[in-house]
């Protein structure tokens, strides 16, 4: 008996549930719609990709290296004879691991920091301020350099360099954005109510940042795809036997002479399209307003 | 006025974040690999051969040491030896330098009017089919990446019109102009990259002096329209221009890196990416020093030029 009256309601419920996901998903800008599918599609291809890719990624087969694409090997097989679209379709899954984690690294360092920076005013802000400026007096390119010469190339240094290249960057637009939030009614209405200063920040003010912090997440999410793809491309970011597409690139760039333009377009054009698609979301946020980069 | 006392605060500043990443360098570079003399030698070099050389080398002294030894020579202009080479580096940096500021140069011959013009027409058209087409455009060029756009130009003009060399080196002896010519196809991705975002910020600034006061009292006042453009406009709109430009100098660099490396230019990128790779560390911390050097002083010069363009901005440069 319960059970058969609990169950309209249970339908009744995701009933309401669906047609309230479809009522914010039509609210939404068609560039985020668009974007966070391919998106989808990239994150499909990394969790699910080796069980229907047409060959093995990693096989080499001697016979067709370098072949032009044809109805065999739609893309075509690069200097070991492996098949790049399956190579493409595997290939999503380390930039896809480390991107975000650099991401989220970079950006809930870069917010605690702007949280406090900006909460506190006086001597813990202004040496904190100048300490920021310093960091990003380092050309970014010369800290990944000198920090994954001295850590040595691979997945986690890249998660690292780039979360550290990336704090200072959010930890000054979050602390602009909470230094407009201090002057709020409900702060000081907090603080007479003798609310901790760590319970202002993260209760009260972190809650109406959010969607700073959300842009910065998104945006820097894009960079982190265009930084890592060309880090790998240089030699210094993911490394062999990873079918990266960055890697795949390099590899593809010295055959490029004798007119084998596949390898080396076709994991271009991957590389485009998940940059694309996180710039498309980013901007349908509005992101692209002000910023700078 | 620029006031001396913000002027020699700024340059107290500047020398200060110099010498932080001076140590950064050498720390990363000299004490996190560890063994110098092991390095060089190799796993199964005779251990005294390697107490040798590391003495030679100064590696066995404290590290406060070695840090004054590198900082002192570095500043008389030795940045030691190189150890793939075995030759001293400042001459290797010193010409790469030159080769890099080339192609800087050319770079920047297409990125201004570009950049600048694109975004005057763009925020005089507000609104209107050119305006979103210029924006969208920028957009569209500065999400992809150096190495992809290079790559594309370089198949495209380079090997299927051959309409380019697809080297950034010219022949020994070639002429200014013959130089130049090679450079165009490599400075193409970065100034596409650059000139959206050049462009957008031009854009936001012509909106805004339009819309100013000091606009509508030139037009009430009836100047023509080309010199309230000039004269009020631009003068008021370029000053972001010109600070965004100083500040994209760290990305310029980092492009540098994957041109070079792309179009085979033995520039400062290229110098540094080698140098990484290989693990030559002296050569490494004289390429980056110089890199670090560039980008504070280009952000130093950037904002010493608002201050001069804009007199609001005087009396707060921002240290």
């Amino acid at each position: 008996m319960m059970e058969l009256m609990e169950l309209p309601r249970r339908g009744a419920l995701g009933w309401r549930a669906a047609s309230r996901i479809r009522e914010t998903v039509s609210q939404l800008p068609p560039s985020v719609i668009v974007g966070s599918l391919l998106l989808l599609f990239w994150v499909g291809c990394a969790v699910f990709g080796s069980l229907f890719v047409p060959y093995d990624p990693y096989a080499e087969d001697f016979l067709v290296m370098l072949a032009p694409p044809d109805a065999a090997h739609w893309f075509g097989t690069d200097q070991l004879g492996r098949d790049v679209l399956s190579r493409i379709v595997v290939g999503s899954r380390d930039i896809l691991l480390v991107a975000p984690a650099a991401t989220l690294l970079g950006v809930a360092a870069g917010s605690v920091l702007g949280l406090v920076l900006g909460y506190f005013d006086g001597l813990v802000d202004a040496i904190g301020a100048r300490l920021l400026d310093t960091l990003m007096a380092f050309p970014f390119i010369v800290l990944v350099t000198m920090t994954l010469v001295a850590l040595g190339p691979s997945n986690l240094t890249v998660i690292l360099v780039i979360g550290i290249a990336y704090a200072p960057l959010v930890a000054r637009t979050v602390r602009a954005a909470v230094r407009e939030q201090r002057k709020r009614d409900y702060v000081s209405a907090a603080r007479l109510g003798g609310e901790s200063a760590l319970a202002i920040m993260f209760l009260e003010i972190l809650p109406n940042v959010r969607e700073t912090i959300l842009i910065e997440l998104v945006t820097r999410l894009g960079y982190a795809f265009f930084s890592i793809a060309t880090l790998s491309f240089l030699g210094l970011g993911i490394q062999p036997p990873s079918a990266d597409w960055g890697l795949a690139v390099a590899d593809g760039y010295g055959f490029l002479t004798g007119g084998k333009w596949w390898v080396v377009i076709f994991n271009s054009a991957a590389i485009v399209s998940l940059v694309m698609a996180t710039n498309l979301i980013a901007q349908g946020m509005g992101a692209f307003e002000n910023s700078d980069r | 006025m620029l006031t001396g006392r913000t002027l020699s605060a700024r340059a107290a500043t500047l020398l200060l974040t110099l010498w932080l990443v001076s140590m950064l360098v050498f720390f990363a570079g000299q004490v996190l690999p560890g063994d110098v003399g092991r390095l060089m030698l190799g796993p199964f070099a005779d251990a005294e051969a390697v107490a040798a050389l590391n003495k030679q080398l100064g590696a066995d002294q404290p590290v406060l040491v070695q840090y004054w030894h590198w900082f002192s020579n570095a500043l008389s202009g030795d940045f030691g030896t190189s150890l793939s080479l075995r030759l001293p580096v400042a001459p290797f940096v010193l010409e790469s330098l030159k080769r890099s500021a080339a192609l800087a140069g050319v770079i920047l011959v297409f990125l201004l009017p570009l950049g600048i013009g694109t975004g005057i027409v763009a925020g005089l058209n507000q609104g209107r089919f050119i305006d979103r087409l210029i924006v969208l455009a920028g957009v569209s060029f500065g999400i992809v990446p150096d190495f992809v756009s290079g790559l594309l130009l370089l198949i495209v003009f380079g090997l299927w019109l051959n309409w380019f060399p697809i080297t950034g080196a010219a022949p020994d002896g070639a002429g200014l102009w013959v130089s130049g010519y090679y450079l165009i196809l490599p400075a193409l991705p970065l100034v596409l990259n650059l000139a959206g975002y050049i462009a957008r910020m031009t854009r936001a600034g012509v909106i805004e002096a339009l819309a100013a006061d000091y606009t509508r009292t030139a037009v009430l006042k009836g100047l023509e329209r080309r010199e309230i453009l000039i004269r009020h406009v631009l003068r008021n709109a370029l000053t972001p221009t010109i600070a965004v430009l100083a500040t994209q100098t760290g990305y310029m660099l980092g492009g540098l890196v994957v041109i070079e490396a792309l179009f085979g230019i033995q520039g400062l990128g290229n110098l540094v990416l080698n140098a990484a790779k290989s693990r030559d560390f002296p050569m490494l911390e004289a390429g980056v020093l110089v890199m670090a050097t560039i980008f504070v002083l280009s952000a130093a010069a950037g904002d010493l030029v608002q201050a001069l363009l804009d007199p609001r901005q005087r009396r707060h440069v921002s240290p």
